[in-house]
């Protein structure tokens, strides 16, 4: 291994390459904070730039940069303007644009950047020292635990069920599981539920819903209630991007557990990083002290750190059955393998003993690519985070033009517009009265994922039975409820205790 | 021109999604001014590589000026389609890429049109449909595959990266009927992607994969898996080793084609201009650079012979669809 890493070392240090790290790093920061423009798209566009160049190493790394550019870069948009660009950074919006409301938006872009670091930088150490051994793990989970898992990755919506908020969460879940099944599914022939309208037919984008109900409604409300614009604690503490002692006491083992959970839910194929963001996400809730739970959703940093940490860890892990395996878990690595192909690279069980420069090279890339990210990124915080003293009918009418151009660029289709305007204002209508919008999102992004795996486990066991037939998929199941059961029965049992009731009725 | 100059002044991320490569036009021979490709999905699909890929040969190549691209995705492509002839009158120079799913698609009524309602251009390339298991898996050929699926026809499911009645469960169910079995009897099992199909068949849950062979050639030159059966008459240089089904008694063949189409009512002289840039295509070494890029196989039909492929395509893929019960 050691041979590897001074391969690996070598050939990232050289200056091209270096120069690769970099630029890549630059173009995926910048371009990802619009929102609208994943890693998945920015990628496909540098394609072409980066196999021009030739060498397969120096093109891997750039894409690599530009690939974690991205991620980077796309926490930004969720912090400061409520618009998350891409599915795994909705977690980050859930915490991260309260506090950028509190006047803590450079906080919050901090403790977004260093987490991000972190949850980069354990994850590339583990994809070194452990992607031979994982690729196998990753082949034990069958469509039943992919069902399993998105079915634990819903009990996130659990954090949004505040006190009385329960049955409001859990039908905007539902609400948003009913609206993934619009369009031509994966496992049916026909399209459903479009009512013949054309543009149903691959149903709703994702950015789209996105922006319908996180940054239009935003933008309205600031509109309709102008006393919320001014923020709780006045625009000057932007500056203020110092995490205080405490804070730094208090996440520094929410990214070090989150770096390692999203790291293992990001080596599953088709798993990813927005459900690392959630499952982290709901996990750091339930185990946080009572006090801080409350916390959580208006302005955690715990909450901030934990999504971040994991998606930013779950794109690394996403690389081991990429490279080991040749298997592309995301719609992203999918690109990528198809830029390795076009470099003439096979990825597989072989790629580390053909070719060690590359796959090497990659690894030590992604340690680069985070170290310059953090260099790149900090010293601009208090910039882009100035973003929010713009006077607020400078403000709105920025995030509406973002708003709607994150909604156009993916698909360059004008009908996503007036879908975006029609539900943004259902989605205002809703906020007005009081329904959480972030569980419709979260049964939206894996509506869809838990019907495809729940059918194809039906069909390949003739019914149901794989839910006992399988004890990992129980397991899931079980870790399921208990996410649900345990911090409504915890509610429950302080409130009886507190009224002098006996536990455990 | 109009449509070009705008797009360079539009925002910059506008740009960088309808991205153009303008290369000015140097070598002699050049045959068309410019092309103007009309893309029916998102940036990063088949559909977009082979619009960029074949408009990039093109102008490298001095055959064509400028080539500029427009994404539309929706309605399966039949967003574009319907824009297509709706506004024929102005897209004289518009080439809309498609492939194998307008056949489908336009039998199973997702969209009104078919490819009757366009002018064809031509078939450029395409890729044959392979059959392939896990390279631990205990089944060596399509033999043994119709074997273990009479030993266990419910353990033994065949999946693929397409929607039930989509082209890899067609291709399956071709061979499982070819083979003699009821093609509607065997478990078929979806997956949105190909990389999902590849874990499912590596994890075991399902025998063997349906998808397309240069797909499977990587996989299979990664060692990953085995190719057990090719839908080509004669094996595929690309990779001797994967038998076809024709030589194991299935009497099989399929190439999902992709190819070129425009406007109804195309003016003769253009129509023969484009036929003749693409065929000139096929000499130049920026073609070849790009297929090789690729993994594409040549497979030109020009003007007639892409309809009569196509009404062949059609009439064997309609028929099979009836049995399976989509039509």
């Amino acid at each position: 291994m050691l041979e590897g890493i001074l391969i690996g070392l070598s050939t990232a240090f050289s200056v091209t390459n270096l120069l690769m790290v970099v630029g890549g790093c630059l173009i995926g920061t910048f371009i990802g904070m619009l929102p609208g423009l994943g890693p998945m798209s920015i990628i496909a566009i540098m394609i072409p730039v980066a196999i021009s160049i030739g060498d397969p190493s120096a093109a891997l790394i750039l894409l690599a940069g530009v690939y974690y550019g991205a991620i980077f870069g796309g926490s930004t948009s969720s912090i400061l303007i409520n618009a998350p660009g891409v599915a795994s950074t909705v977690a980050t919006s859930f915490d991260g644009y309260p506090l950028a409301r509190q006047g803590k938006a450079g906080k919050a872009l901090t403790v977004a950047a260093i987490s991000s670091f972190a949850g980069g930088s354990i994850g590339a150490v583990l994809l070194m020292i452990f992607a031979p051994a994982l690729a196998s793990v990753a082949l034990l989970f069958h469509s039943a635990e992919y069902f399993a898992l998105m079915v634990v990755g819903l009990s996130a919506i659990a954090a949004f069920a505040g006190t009385g908020q329960v049955i409001k969460a859990l039908l905007m879940t539902i609400l948003g599981v009913i609206m993934a099944t619009v369009g031509e599914g994966a496992l049916f022939n026909m399209p459903r539920f479009t009512m013949g309208l054309m543009d149903l037919q691959s149903g709703f984008g994702f950015i789209t819903l996105a922006m319908a109900m996180f940054a239009l409604p935003e933008a309205l409300y600031l509109v309709l209630d102008p006393s919320r614009s001014k923020t709780e604690g006045g625009t000057n503490e932007i500056k203020d991007l110092r995490i205080t002692k405490a804070e730094a006491k208090a996440i520094t083992p929410v990214i070090g557990r989150q770096s390692i959970q999203g790291f293992l839910i990001g080596v599953l194929p088709g798993a990813g990083a927005t459900i690392a963001s959630f499952l982290g996400y709901a996990v750091e809730r339930n185990i946080a002290p009572k006090e801080e739970q409350e916390q959580f959703g208006k302005g955690s940093v715990k909450g901030l750190a934990a999504p971040e940490s994991a998606n930013n860890a779950a794109c690394t892990g996403s690389f081991v059955p990429l490279l080991t395996l040749g298997i592309p878990g995301s719609g992203t690595t999918a690109i990528l393998l198809g830029a390795l192909i076009a470099l003439n690279v096979s990825p597989g069980p072989r790629l580390m003993v053909d070719q060690p420069e590359i796959f090497w090279a990659v690894i030590i890339s992604m340690y680069l690519g985070n170290v310059i990210l953090l260099i790149l990124n900090l010293p601009l915080i208090p910039y882009i985070a100035k973003i929010l003293a713009v006077p607020r009918n400078f403000l709105i009418p920025f995030i509406l033009f973002f708003t709607l151009m994150g909604a156009y660029i993916g698909q360059n289709n004008s009908t996503e517009l007036l879908i975006l305007v029609g539900f943004g204002i259902c989605a205002t209508v809703l906020r007005f009265a009081d329904y959480p919008l972030a569980p419709l999102l979260i049964g939206f992004i894996l509506g869809r994922m838990l019907e495809d795996n729940f059918s194809r486990s039906m069909q390949l066991y003739d019914g149901i039975s794989f839910i006992y037939e399988r004890p990992m998929t129980l397991g899931l199941l079980v870790l399921a409820v208990i996410l649900v059961v345990l911090p409504s029965y915890r509610a429950r049992r302080a409130r009886a205790r507190a009224e002098g009731v006996a536990d455990g009725d | 021109m109009t449509l070009m100059k705008m797009t360079r002044r539009v925002v910059l991320a506008a740009a960088a999604a309808s991205m153009t490569f303008a290369t000015p036009s140097f070598a002699a021979g050049q045959v068309v001014d410019s092309i103007h490709f009309l893309i029916p999905g998102g940036a990063g699909g088949g559909w977009d590589g082979t619009a960029r890929g074949t408009g990039e040969a093109l102008t490298k190549a001095g055959l064509v000026g400028t080539a500029s691209y427009e994404n539309m995705s929706g309605g399966g492509g039949g967003k574009a389609i319907g824009y297509l002839i709706e506004n024929a009158a102005s897209n004289h120079g518009t080439l809309m890429v498609n492939s194998t799913p307008i056949v489908i698609r336009s039998l199973t009524g997702v969209f009104p049109q078919n490819f009757r309602d366009l002018t064809l251009v031509a078939g450029t390339i395409g890729d044959y449909a392979a059959v392939v298991v896990g390279k631990d898996s205990p089944i060596n050929s399509m033999t043994d595959l119709i074997a273990a699926y009479k030993a266990d026809p419910s353990g033994t499911a065949i999946g693929g990266g397409s929607v039930p009645g989509g082209m890899d469960h067609l291709v399956a169910a071709m061979a499982m009927e070819a083979a003699g079995e009821d093609p509607t009897a065997f478990k078929y099992i979806p997956y949105d992607a190909g990389g999902k199909a590849m874990a499912a068949l590596l994890s075991g849950e399902i025998a063997a994969l349906s998808t397309g062979f240069s797909e499977a050639v990587d996989l299979a030159n990664a060692g990953e898996v085995k190719i057990i059966g090719v839908t080509a008459d004669e094996r595929v240089a690309a990779y001797e080793d994967a038998p076809t089904m024709k030589e194991q008694g299935i009497d099989t063949t399929f190439v999902n084609w992709r190819g070129f189409f425009a406007a109804p009512d195309l003016p003769e002289e253009q129509l023969v201009a484009y036929q003749t840039a693409l065929t000139k295509m096929y000499d130049t070494p920026e073609w070849e650079e790009v297929r090789a890029r690729n993994g594409w196989v040549n497979i030109h039909n020009n003007g007639d012979d892409f309809r009569a492929f196509l009404e062949n395509q059609e009439q064997v893929i309609g028929d099979l669809m009836k049995k399976l019960g989509f039509l």
